[in-house]
């Protein structure tokens, strides 16, 4: 039932080759196709703007007031691209192979290979548009390298390469909105998608300044709606960022797949107090120069100044000699974890590590550090009120990014025709853990590469009926959204909706974050039930439906997240292994790593929606690797 | 105690509420003290205080208040969201109010509708380039003064407090930026004149103020964009007015 798709013949020639099969769609007959795409981030912004320049009429949605504040623009560190400019050794294959065991094999070859073919399309493509990476005195652009790999690969800039990229795919959109090929829908949130004769054909969305519910229709839906982090109430994304448009999509009857896999990041601003709102991530480049260490007694409260260089435990490099401290995040996380849970935590709350640039700064200079993390510290100053340059930083792992999304086949549809899913909102490339400076550029492949040409090989192949949005399926969405809507409004209970996803983050931190255990996950998964009930019971969601009410806004989303906090478990209790992001404890290597089961375990784990009252299917798609070994990861 | 502005649309008049703040700790982001008044005014069954905030590290330029006469509040480069609650002291009275521009319509209460940057941008900051046609990203060398410069410019996060700022609403600064970061880059100077007349134009078109150097909009942006960049725009409108074969 499952079928990648994935083109026959050799893995470098595949693209290439399925390129030349797919149908294409007349350029005079584009302009008669409307492409809804939802969300403006980089896959989000790259899509539209490319599918635009084609002659394709696109409508473009994001929830934000202007599509250039889409999440992407918070990642900072940078894309990698396998130009081998350092003549270092680097490659395709290698960026391939570099992404396939990063991810512990549980990503397809052929996507991921995809990936790192068009990764110097994204390069040449934003200095074209005019993105000021950092460069070499010569002239020619600087690299670096990043965590997990062992070649410089990494485009930046500065320490906002998100922003700048996103500034880029935003520029060439607005450039398409003033050609009249591309509608701007601001303020609009996706509440459901509508799905003719088996076909996404529209969506319906809340005008979130008027609440006036709008219906959308198209030939085809693409959504780029990013990652479901947030479901840990604390995270690094944006406080918008949100699953609802991709769960809708799933009770409609996409497939979601591997949701269990999550990505904690190793270095963010520890929590401080119980009114904290999000978290804040110091990039992970920072652990090119950076150390980390913990003081070797547990228990030592000295400040870190006091504590002498004999006492100090630098864990990483200790245990990982050949990485040190750029083994993968989620290796890297873990071990902080295992530090703190051994009481060698520091700080206030005993959940933090030290990041200390002391050495780089006294073989490089102060001034080469500022150069390369001035930004970074200066953040970290503003929100802890102490000096990187002066004192070790405190960091300690948090939810940063998520593998799984609905699952998509090599041309990036959903198993329901029309539906296009990229960027984070889909699972398709990075397996059970991503490495660094892969979202960006996974996000620029789908959007500005590989969709233009896959959505014309949909559009020119299948028969779609002509319809309007006065077509019942409108009719019927519409009334759904209504009715959640006033039944958000009428709870009137005494808990406020931050306060119930707050104690759904405890659950999902405590019970299915770095490290899970089967009795635990099933403990959680009567918890989130529990906290679903009472949520329609007691929440109090304030204001009217015909205004701007941030409070149903997060309500909406929150109420997502209570059901797909339970996918998310049962997920993780099926995966009889560790992998990745997903640590089961029962499944680990003598050294503690992780232990996967390629025997019974090498798929990818699709959930089908079956209804409130029953428990999902669970759809298995086989990961065959051609290509590579599948070994045990080490970073030894 | 926090003196905030309250508006219901922006077809009705708006006015100054005061409600009490308290347990406030010193580590708390601005936004975050907000969050507590507003859970408080939930359970109390008053209407929470809209204001627009997402990333919530000083990057996406969702957020923006004038606190106490100062957009973005007392701190120097920093936006509301990484403004801390230390920088305040305990029974300070806080006053809380939105952008004000004539370009900036108010949404609700700290809301504004900037969709006017926008325009601005899409009447010509961006290079017309399609994806698929470029050159290998090395076959134009930059120096990287020039890039860094190009950098400086680009850092602009769209926030609107230049505008808020400016005694004038001007959006030179934020205009300026984008002008100067293309007309930097040897990829955008085959556009530069085109850009600098639109962009220039649309922006008096949406009934932004002139700039009459003031500065207010370099001390108060959250990401100290310089004046500079003002002075480059001139130039580029100069140069484009006079010299160019576009009108």
């Amino acid at each position: 039932m499952l079928d990648a798709k994935i083109p026959s013949g050799p893995l470098a020639e595949k693209w290439d080759k399925h390129r030349f099969e797919l149908k294409l769609v007349n350029p005079a007959n584009k302009r008669k196709y409307t492409i809804i795409v939802v969300g403006t981030g980089l896959a989000g912004g790259s899509a539209a703007a490319s599918l635009a320049e084609l002659g394709y009429y696109v409508k473009n949605f994001c929830v934000q007031d202007s599509p250039r504040r889409a999440h992407s623009i918070a990642a900072q560190g940078g894309i990698n691209a396998a130009k081998n400019y350092q003549n270092d050794g680097d490659s395709i294959r290698r960026l391939f192979y570099d992404t396939i065991k990063g991810g512990d094999f549980r990503s397809r070859e052929a996507n991921v290979y995809r990936l790192a073919q068009v990764s110097n399309n994204i390069i040449d493509h934003c200095v074209a548009q005019g993105i000021p990476f950092a460069r070499e005195y010569g002239g020619l652009l600087a690299n670096r390298s990043f965590g997990g790999a062992q070649v410089s690969r990494t485009f930046y800039a500065r320490g906002q390469t998100g922003q700048q990229l996103l500034l880029g795919a935003y520029s060439s959109l607005m450039r398409q909105v003033a050609g009249g090929r591309v509608s701007m829908f601001p303020r609009r949130e996706m509440l459901d998608i509508v799905v003719v004769n088996g076909q996404a054909r529209g969506i319906v969305v809340r005008n979130l300044v008027t609440g006036e519910i709008e219906s959308h229709g198209a030939d085809a839906v693409v959504l780029c709606t990013g990652g479901y982090a947030n479901v840990f109430y604390l995270s690094t994304n944006a406080m918008a960022s949100n699953v609802s448009a991709t769960y809708r999509a799933y009770k409609k009857g996409a497939f979601f797949a591997n949701p269990c896999y999550t990505q904690i990041h190793p270095t963010c601003i520890p929590v401080h107090g119980t009114y904290q709102s999000k978290l804040t991530l110091m990039s992970e480049s920072l652990r090119n120069d950076g150390r980390v260490w913990v003081p070797k007694t547990p228990g030592d409260q000295r400040p870190p100044d006091q504590i002498p260089e004999s006492e100090r435990d630098y864990y990483l490099e200790e245990k990982y000699p050949s990485f040190g401290n750029l083994v993968p995040r989620d290796v890297a996380s873990r071990n902080a974890k295992a530090q703190c849970d051994m009481g060698k935590g520091v700080g206030e709350t005993g959940f933090a590590v030290y990041l200390d640039l002391a050495d780089a700064i006294q073989r490089d200079g102060k001034e080469v550090i500022q150069q390369k993390y001035g930004n970074l510290c200066q953040m970290y100053e503003k929100i802890t009120a102490s000096n990187p340059y002066e004192t070790p930083m405190m960091i300690y792992p948090a939810s940063h990014y998520v593998m799984g999304g609905l699952w998509v086949d090599y041309n990036l549809m959903s198993n329901l025709d029309g539906l296009f899913v990229l960027g984070e909102a889909n699972f398709s490339d990075h397996g059970a853990n991503r490495l660094g400076a892969s979202a960006l550029m996974q996000g620029l492949a789908d959007g500005y590469f590989v969709i233009p040409y896959t959505i014309g090989g949909y559009l020119a192949g299948a028969d779609r009926p002509e319809i309007t949005t006065d077509h019942a399926a409108f009719k019927e969405a519409t009334q759904y959204v209504t009715e959640r809507t006033r039944k958000l409004l009428s709870i009137n209970g005494n808990r406020t909706v931050d306060d119930f996803h707050r104690e759904l983050g405890h659950i999902l931190w405590e019970y299915c974050g770095m490290s899970r255990n089967d009795e635990g996950l099933l403990k959680a998964r009567t918890l989130i039930q529990e906290l679903r009930e009472e949520f329609w019971k007691n929440a109090r969601v304030p204001g009217s439906s015909q205004d701007f009410n941030q409070s149903l806004e997060r309500a909406g989303r929150v109420a997502d997240f209570l059901e797909f906090a339970e996918l998310l478990v049962m997920d993780a209790f099926e995966r009889k292994e560790s992998c990745g992001g997903h640590f089961n404890e029962a499944y680990r290597t003598e050294e503690q790593e992780a232990r996967r089961d390629d025997e019974n375990f090498c798929h990818v784990a699709a959930w089908e929606y079956k209804g409130d009252d029953n428990d999902p299917e669970l759809h298995k798609e086989p990961l065959v690797f051609e290509n590579v070994e599948l070994t045990q990861r080490s970073y030894k | 105690m926090l003196k905030v502005w309250r508006q219901k649309g922006s077809h009705v008049n708006g006015g100054f509420e005061t409600y009490p703040a308290t347990d406030i700790s010193t580590d708390m982001s601005f936004l975050e003290m907000i969050d507590v008044v507003n859970e408080q005014l939930t359970l109390d069954g008053k209407d929470p205080i809209a204001f627009d905030h997402d990333c919530r590290e000083g990057i996406c330029g969702m957020c923006g208040a004038v606190i106490n006469g100062r957009a973005h509040g007392p701190e120097k480069g920093t936006t509301l969201c990484q403004l801390h609650m230390r920088h305040f002291s305990n029974g300070d009275t806080i006053v809380i109010e939105p952008w004000r521009a004539k370009a900036f319509p108010i949404v609700k209460d700290l809301v504004v509708n900037r969709s006017a940057f926008d325009q601005i941008i899409l009447a010509g900051g961006y290079i017309s380039v399609n994806t698929g046609g470029a050159p290998d990203a090395n076959s134009i060398p930059i120096a990287q003064e020039i890039a860094e410069l190009a950098m400086d410019a680009a850092a602009c996060i769209g926030c609107g407090a230049c505008v808020a700022a400016c005694p004038n609403a001007s959006a030179m600064l934020f205009t300026s930026a984008k002008i100067s970061q293309l007309a930097l880059l040897p990829q955008g100077k085959p556009e530069a004149a085109n850009r600098a007349l639109a962009m220039v134009r649309k922006m008096d078109e949406l009934c932004f103020g002139n700039c009459s150097n003031e500065r207010e909009c370099e001390a108060e942006c959250p990401k100290e964009i310089s004046i500079s960049n003002i002075a480059r725009l001139n130039r580029e409108f100069l140069k484009a007015g006079l010299v160019s074969a576009v009108k």
